[in-house]
């Protein structure tokens, strides 16, 4: 104490601008933006807790997020794994690609030999690091709105894990593959609650369709390949036709008219620098100020209390 | 004293049996099939005791917990460096909880999982299979949701006997 301390910001710094170091093959950025998307959605439906419609459907909301923020653990550990060996590749202590140790004592450490941990990649990077994407971070909005963004993004999630489990990097395809069990929970649920909502009565009917008109413009952002998916060998627009093909049963299915949604796309035109169009640019960390409310709830405690634990 | 000599994998077998899941304290980590190897004079464990786990679920909150408890369980009786890792390949299933944890998880009030693997089937409004009750063995039983108190369970109700219960879902 009484002695400055040298600022966490500076240090931090210069540890994230690792993780897209091409040292660690472009996938330190992939697997923070895998990992984003999950803690981002995670945290968006764990806003649910105590307010669900239903006491099963609550529990079954924040189950989904106990399963995304789980998903969120596994990839900020490797990505942390791989961040801290190329800092150090002399480190001989770091346990084989294929093994993770066990979380036990998650430390956020200080001191000049910092290492990154999943905890400061989680709740010590600024938004403009986040590379998750829009669709993840848009407030909950109503029970119809969660949960088309659930069926939207689950179904991508289906898709794409199919593809990643069998991804040349053991951990990534490990992490996809023990998530596709549950995922595919994630995507049956939401797709039976769009039915519902579609199906169900003149109310809910009404708000799964204003969803659809304020969710859709989001959902090209999956498809549009980031440089470091280019790097770690993942194209997502290779997913799409699946993806659309999968929307389309579900809305027929649900009597929700599938062709209102692609003129409601034209009709839509949300701006972004990136793309004048398209509602695109978070995955390189141009975000909407919704991301910034929600690290201010994530991240309050370690920032205000620096390496503070349970 | 514990010696290199008089270690045997099977004494560290049943040494784990005494180590039950905080969530579902009937079961040991060996009735969840969790428990994946054993190794002595591990490499990748400084030379002591490496025990490998692979969580149930992916966000199975307990594992931070198992692993500690592991290592007190070995500590006490004379173990002192154990390390525990955790792998996610091969992906766990209820496939590998033993017959007697089902047995447990019946008598604590648990639908045990059903052999037949369903969570492939990814059939929308899926006719819920026929799950035992725990309290009055009837299978005349609806699901009321998919996902329950933790992420492993899913939440039923006997029409029999009208009581809700937890079943254990196949995964």
């Amino acid at each position: 104490m009484g002695r400055l301390r040298k600022t966490p910001v500076m240090e931090k710094k210069l540890q994230f601008e690792d993780a897209v170091n091409p040292s660690s093959g472009g996938r330190g950025a992939y697997l923070l933006h895998l990992a984003d998307n999950a803690l981002i959605l995670g945290h968006r439906n764990s806003e649910w807790c105590g307010h669900g419609p239903v006491l099963e459907q609550d529990i079954a909301i924040t189950n989904i997020s106990l399963d995304l923020i789980g998903q969120a653990r596994n990839f900020y550990q490797y990505a942390a794994l791989l961040i801290n060996k190329s800092k150090n590749p002399e480190g001989s202590k770091a346990p084989s690609s294929s093994v993770i140790a066990s979380g036990a004592n998650p430390v956020i450490a200080s001191g000049a030999k910092q290492e990154v941990t999943e905890d400061s990649l989680a709740y010590l990077r600024d938004a403009h690091e986040f590379k998750n994407c829009l669709l993840v971070e848009l407030p909950k909005g109503d029970w119809a709105a969660t949960i088309l963004r659930q069926f939207f993004f689950s179904n991508y999630q289906y898709l794409l894990y199919g593809q990643l489990q069998n991804h040349k990097d053991e951990q990534i395809a490990a992490i996809a593959a023990k998530a596709l069990k549950e995922v595919t929970y994630h995507l049956r649920w939401s797709s039976e609650w769009v039915i519902r909502l579609g199906d169900g009565t003149e109310e809910s009917r009404k708000r799964i369709l204003k969803a659809i008109d304020e969710l859709w413009p989001y959902t090209e952002e999956l498809f549009l390949p980031a440089d470091y998916e280019k790097e770690a060998g993942i194209d997502p627009s290779s997913i799409k036709e699946e993806w659309l093909k999968k929307v389309n049963e579900i809305f027929e299915e649900a009597t929700l008219p599938f062709s209102s949604v692609i003129a409601s796309k034209a009709k839509q035109v949300i701006a972004s620098e990136a793309n004048p169009v398209i509602a695109s640019g978070a995955k390189q960390g141009k975000h909407s100020k919704h991301l910034d409310d929600i690290l201010a709830d994530l991240q309050f405690l370690q920032r205000a209390y620096q390496n503070s634990q349970w | 004293m514990v010696t290199e000599a008089n270690i045997s994998v099977a004494r560290i077998w049943s040494l784990l049996e005494n180590v039950t899941d905080p969530e579902v304290p009937a079961l040991t980590v060996i009735d969840l099939g969790i428990v994946r190897d054993v190794i002595l004079n591990s490499p990748s464990g400084d030379g002591g005791i490496e025990i490998i786990i692979t969580p149930t679920y992916t966000g199975c909150p307990a594992m931070d917990m198992i692993a500690t408890n592991i290592k007190m369980e070995l500590l006490v009786n004379g173990f002192d460096k154990v390390k525990v890792t955790s792998v996610l390949t091969p992906v766990w299933t209820t496939d590998w909880m033993t017959e007697s944890g089902k047995q447990k998880l019946k008598e604590y009030g648990i639908a045990p999982p059903n052999p037949r693997q369903q969570v492939c089937n990814n059939d929308l409004f899926a006719p819920d299979e026929a799950v035992q009750c725990p309290h009055c063995n009837s299978y005349h039983t609806h699901r009321i949701s998919e996902f329950g108190s933790t992420a492993c369970k899913s939440l039923f109700q006997c029409y029999d006997c009208k009581e809700p219960f937890d079943y254990f879902k196949c995964h």
